[in-house]
């Protein structure tokens, strides 16, 4: 006991000799320092939103000789990036708050790009369907709805895959689940590549994928009334990109707040409550399967609008986006930014999503200029998440940026049925799977 | 109920098929054995690890294609072997690269072991899964580096001349080959985990570590010979498959999930359970691809093989021989 405390307080103290270090020579610092918590947490949320609202403007003047990184992502490597973050803040409901490993996220992502290409696109020449699309002639065949609108029917046919999925395995224990996940995930994009003959049917033209696809644009009445662009895609450059890049960052700040929003709602917080104990949250009267299945359909949901929103930018779905490894590139963004910790895994999404598409190819140049090195870093990409995930699973399981809640668990060592270490002792009449209360564990031959 | 109205379709369709193209459909059989043979060792490798430490182990299917590849440079460039080697080197080099490949994939999963998954051990089974896979996307980038992109492959070194060929149906002895390998093997296996010092360490740790612990079992080192085991199962099922096919630095992943889903399909953590599965997934595959009447055709081939896991997984999660555990509901 003696010892402990003294070391307590020995790590006090050197707690307090870095703080003092760190800020206590500049003045700025002490000031900041006395700010109220809110006031500084808001401060740092304006200055990002506001230069992140503002980067259009200044990208094209930012210098593209820094050391080790070159240069910062051009407009329209940030739109797909973003699309990433916004990927990783759903994954982080269903992974961090939630708890459940799900390993196949990018058939969400497939299945919105899908819808979005059957509702605005010229993939079914057999009808001639026009709801409220802008900039498409009445004489175009196919399906072409408002993309404001398929973003919304992406997001709630996802939702509901999401929940088709769910139901019957949400009751499998975590790594069954991330198996059974693992497999919808491979499954999708199989058939997505096989569908372009169901029996003489052509649902997603195959390997080809279904291009063009509709861009967004407020049409005809709003331009006149307000100077709104009739459609994103039929201005010249860089203004698509600057439109695709401020809608998508509205759509990921909305994101962001409903997720926000949702981890201190009733819901979120039975999620939390599952992740943490859920033989405890089910006697608390938390409905295990609903909790757990809402979590799995607004996952989904933000997966499908994202999804949806990169086809739509990209003008096609394409059955090659949807490997194995987004699931575990998005999954690398939760773990690095903090299980559950909403800033954490923006932070972290925005990091690695730039990485992968400008960062290590970067990267790589540099360090073959300046070193004598020669490698292709890009090509190593998922062995360095693979590696990322390892090491922060072993130093930091908790994230860069951990969640208070989610840092206690891992301390303390409470364990849900999911969170089971791997050698725990366990009575033999102690349920260990969760509802069904079946008896621990058996000798098997 | 409806299972069984299934596996009825299932069996009429294949009695369909026999009576319809009775050649093909014994010749595709014997594919399947083949292939199953192959999976069914790499499936005794997930189950073995779960068995002990209830763990996926993601990167199987990975240390699998890097022995695999590892097995292309023995056998060419150390040993030298060519299509114009003679029998007697071949049968020499075969049997040392089997040797030495198993050596090598124990030694890889040995590693990968005591560098992640044991400084794990009382981490939530939540990490011990995710670093199961960063380790497998290691594993994979080693392949990547070392033997870059393109396929890999050994000359033909076991003759495809028939062993019997009965009214066109063709067995030959690149496909025996297979078959006269992985028996011994599994007995070696059986052998060795029923009867052993070890094998018996083994069930003791997989039944209850802390119990195992107490009666003097050194619990790390029983795990460790189980992650060498699996691993030199797996460079033995490599060096098989290399001599049907050819091998990329991402053969492992695919091939691993699909071996994954033969030890769901026979019981995880039972070992004949897991030779079962790995066998009725060869069949599946083979018959699904080779099969004339009403096959969905190869291109379906995985979705096929992961809907039949999730299926089980909803259905029947302690597999077809496997027990009623907490770890299957």
């Amino acid at each position: 006991m003696a010892t402990r405390s003294h070391r307590a307080r020995a790590s006090a103290r050197g707690y307090r000799e870095r703080f003092t270090k760190a800020s206590g020579r500049s003045r700025v610092g002490v000031w900041w320092r006395k700010l109220p918590p809110w006031v500084r947490g808001y401060s740092v949320l304006i200055t990002v939103v506001t230069l992140a609202v503002t980067y259009p403007f200044y990208v094209d003047n930012l210098p593209t000789n820094i050391p080790v990184i070159l240069s910062f992502p051009s407009l329209h490597d940030s739109v797909t990036i973003l699309v990433f973050v916004m990927m990783a803040v759903g994954l982080n409901v269903v992974v961090g708050y939630a708890g459940l490993l799900d390993l196949g996220y990018v058939a969400f992502y497939a299945i919105g790009a899908y819808t979005a290409g059957w509702l605005a696109s010229g993939q079914f020449q057999q009808v001639n369907v026009h709801v409220g699309s802008v900039g498409v002639g009445s004489a175009e065949r196919g399906i072409h709805v408002s993309v404001w609108m398929v973003l919304l029917i992406a997001g709630i046919v996802t939702a509901v895959g999401g929940i088709l999925i769910g139901l019957p395995t949400l009751r499998l224990r975590g790594d069954y689940l991330a198996i059974v996940t693992l497999g919808f995930g491979e499954i999708i994009p199989q058939f997505v590549r096989n569908a372009d003959n169901l029996h003489g049917f052509d649902l997603t033209h195959g390997t080809f994928g279904i291009s063009p696809i509709d861009a967004p644009g407020f049409g005809g009445s709003l331009h006149s009334a307000l100077g709104l662009p009739v459609r994103y895609d039929d201005s010249f450059p860089p203004t698509p990109d600057r439109l695709f890049y401020w809608t998508m960052l509205g759509l990921l700040l909305l994101t962001v707040f409903c997720s926000f929003r949702l981890r201190d709602s009733r819901l979120g917080r039975a999620w939390i409550a599952i992740r943490e104990d859920e033989t405890a949250a089910g006697a608390m009267g938390i409905p295990l399967m609903r909790t757990k299945t809402w979590s799995y359909a607004i996952g989904a949901f933000f997966g499908g609008i994202a999804g949806a929103y990169i086809a739509t930018f990209n003008s096609g779905a394409f059955p090659t986006q949807f490997d194995f490894n987004i699931s575990v590139f998005l999954l690398c963004m939760v773990i690095l930014g903090g299980m559950g910790s909403l800033w954490g895994v923006v932070v972290a999404g925005t990091i690695l999503a730039w990485l992968n598409f400008d960062g290590l190819g970067n990267i790589g140049g540099w360090l073959n200029q300046n070193t004598p090195l020669n490698i292709d870093v890009p090509k190593y990409s998922f062995g360095i998440y693979g590696l990322l995930i390892v090491l922060m699973m072993l130093f930091r399981p908790t994230g860069l940026i951990p969640e208070r809640r989610r840092k206690l668990e891992i301390e303390e060592g409470t364990h849900g049925p999911l969170d089971e270490s791997l050698y725990e002792m366990r009575s033999a009449n102690e349920p260990g799977a969760g509802e069904r209360g079946s008896p621990g564990r058996q000798p098997r031959g | 109920m409806l299972g069984l109205v299934f596996v009825g379709l299932i069996v009429a369709w294949l009695i369909v098929n026999a009576i319809k193209e009775p050649i093909d459909f014994f010749n595709v059989f014997l594919i399947g054995l083949t292939q199953g043979a192959v999976y069914a060792l790499v499936a005794l490798g997930y189950t073995l690890v779960y068995g002990i430490l209830q763990l996926i182990n993601f990167a199987h299917g990975d240390v699998f294609a890097l022995s695999g590849l590892f097995s292309t440079t023995i056998l060419l460039s150390v040993f030298g072997i060519t299509d114009a080697s003679t029998t007697g080197a071949i049968v020499l080099a075969l049997g040392a690269t089997f040797l030495i490949v198993a050596a090598f994939g124990a030694l890889v999963n040995c590693s990968i072991e005591f560098v992640a998954y044991r400084r794990l051990r009382n981490a939530p089974r939540l990490s011990v899964l995710i670093t199961a896979v960063g380790m497998s996307f290691i594993v994979q980038n080693i392949s990547l580096a070392i033997y870059d992109v393109n396929a890999h492959s050994i000359p033909p070194l076991v003759s495809s001349s028939s062993v019997f060929n009965i009214h066109g149906v063709h067995y030959s002895w690149d496909q025996f080959f297979v078959i006269l390998v992985t028996a011994p093997v599994l007995v070696l296996l059986s052998w060795l985990v029923k009867t052993t010092k070890q094998g018996k360490a083994m069930r003791a740790t997989s039944q209850d570590p802390e119990a195992a612990a107490i009666m003097g079992i050194d619990v790390n080192r029983t795990i460790s010979f189980t992650f060498a085991l699996a691993g030199g199962l797996a460079g033995v099922g490599a060096v098989l498959f290399l001599t049907e096919f050819n091998m990329r630095y991402d053969t492992g992943f695919t091939l691993g999930l699909i071996a994954f889903t033969a030890a769901v399909l026979g019981g995880i953590g039972n070992l004949p359970g897991a030779v079962l599965g790995g066998l009725v997934i060869g069949f599946v595959e083979s018959f699904n691809n080779g099969l004339g009447w009403h096959a969905p055709g190869s291109d379906w081939t995985q979705s096929i093989i992961f809907a039949l896991l999730i299926a089980i997984l909803v259905f029947r999660p302690e597999g077809l021989l496997g027990e009623r555990t907490p770890e299957g509901a």
